[in-house]
């Protein structure tokens, strides 16, 4: 799916204001294919901006922003195929049932053999028994499985998980973990937020803090300077 | 076309489980009916006067209502978003949205129409068939400037009361050269109708392709 040697995702300087609040101070970084990346701040600090601007969901104040190689202003639906995006919200129609949720994305995807991968999707994520509810039944956790195989149904390259544990049970957890370690193996980018800094530096292979809208600490998720960067800006906290 | 169908067809398939657009345009529209005709209880004359008007106000009104709905369905679990990852130009969303909109307002015109014909006297025949091909026309521009006024106005505080603010001054001269046309029709007076009909026909086309453009940047956050 990447173009040559680029890289996964590559920004140059993303600053993003709204009006006179600052959300992205200038953001530079480089993510290689199969990176798994942790990427922890306080609430705020901006990581959800950022990973929106990536998904092509808001659009940057100033900077540069390359997709597997690609600009994302110049040729925006070629990026967005690569990409597969959780936030917060999961983005499934509440009236309609997971099958028919994950039928509709993959008609938009072009998804080839849809109902095949929709089914082995539900099973993966442990809804098949569901398949036939309608959204509007599933609690939080069952939706955040269903939001996870939507944002896996297209097979994309780049992953950009916006605290995708939220609302997980162990067994859920456990499966998700399995499924990026999978994707991982596979050349997939991961790109992921979370509080937990445990869960985070689980299996991630590089760890980012962005703090204020500026990346403070980039480098390997193992060792104890990763952990000392979180205790200083993400659970302390700099006063504001 | 793929992206199109796949956003009319989830739209039919949630009207179907839920039932709430179309019921609701259809009890609106036909409230709209009632109360005009007690207040009026136009006679003879009056009625060929007073009656496209009162048709095209129901229409209005319950498109507004659809076109609330129809948002509403997309900024519930930010489900616009889902569709803005999807890779497509931003402007086939907004053409999907803009034919499922237009779907159901028909549907709900073809229910109220005849009504509309019970109520004000009118006759099964010709003049029916003319009047449901205004509807046509004149809720192809309705929807069509409607759905990017909705998106609008979905990301507003108000956004129920902007939507009706925001697109009845837009669609003045359509629902005007509506009204004209459906009066024309009525009158047996068919005559000028044309000019109506390029009118509305020429407001379909401006609304449609300035939306299209302009929906990129509308839906950017």
């Amino acid at each position: 799916m990447h173009a040559g040697d680029s890289p996964a995702l590559e920004s140059e300087d993303i600053r993003k204001t709204f009006g006179h609040f600052t959300a992205l101070a200038g953001v530079t970084l480089t993510f290689q294919p199969s990176e798994f990346v942790a990427l922890f701040g306080r609430n705020g600090a901006g990581k959800t901006t950022f990973l929106k601007i990536a998904a092509t969901l808001m659009r940057a104040t100033h900077g540069r922003l390359r997709i597997g190689g690609t600009d994302i202003r110049e040729e925006p639906e070629a990026v967005r195929r690569q990409i597969g995006f959780l936030s917060h919200n999961t983005y499934l129609y509440r009236d309609l049932n997971p099958v028919e949720n994950l039928r509709f994305f993959a008609r938009l995807y072009g998804v080839a053999d849809a109902e095949t991968r929709i089914s082995a999707l539900l099973s993966r994520v442990g809804l098949k028994r569901r398949m036939n509810d309608p959204v509007r039944s599933f609690s939080r956790g069952l939706n955040q499985r269903l939001g996870i195989a939507r944002v896996m149904l297209h097979d994309p390259s780049l992953i950009l998980l916006d605290e995708p544990y939220t609302g997980l049970d162990a067994n859920a957890v456990e499966m998700l973990n399995a499924m990026l370690d999978e994707a991982v193996g596979a050349g997939k980018t991961i790109v992921l937020t979370t509080h937990d800094i445990e869960q985070g530096l689980r299996a991630a292979t590089r760890a980012a803090i962005i703090d204020r809208g500026r990346i403070v600490f980039d480098g390997s998720s193992r060792g104890a300077p990763v952990r000392d960067a979180y205790n200083e800006y993400v659970r302390m906290g700099v006063p504001q | 076309m793929k992206p199109l169908s796949a956003i009319v067809f989830k739209d039919i398939v949630i009207e179907l489980r839920n039932k709430e657009t179309i019921s609701s345009m259809l009890m609106f529209g036909l409230l709209v009916l009632v109360v005009f005709n007690f207040a009026f209880q136009p006679t003879g004359a009056e009625r060929a006067l007073i009656a496209p008007g009162i048709l095209w106000v129901a229409f209005t009104f319950a498109g507004i209502l659809g076109l609330n709905r129809s948002l509403s369905i997309e900024l519930d679990n930010d489900c616009l978003q889902g569709l803005l990852l999807a890779p497509l130009d931003r402007g086939s969303l907004y053409l999907g949205k803009v034919a499922s909109n237009f779907i159901f307002m028909m549907i709900a015109e073809v229910m109220i129409l005849p009504i509309f014909v019970l109520f004000y006297n009118l006759r099964f025949d010709l003049q029916f068939l003319q009047i449901a091909g205004l509807s046509f026309l004149g809720t192809f521009a309705f929807a069509a400037v409607g759905t990017i006024l909705s998106t609008i106005s979905a990301n507003t505080r108000m956004k129920e009361v902007m939507l009706p603010i925001l697109l009845i001054p837009l669609t003045l001269p359509v629902i005007l050269a509506s009204v004209m046309a459906t009066s024309a029709v009525l009158s047996g007076e068919t005559e000028g109708i044309s000019s109506w009909l390029y009118l509305l026909g020429g407001f379909s086309i401006v609304y449609l392709v300035a939306s299209y453009l302009v929906f990129e940047f509308v839906v950017e956050e």
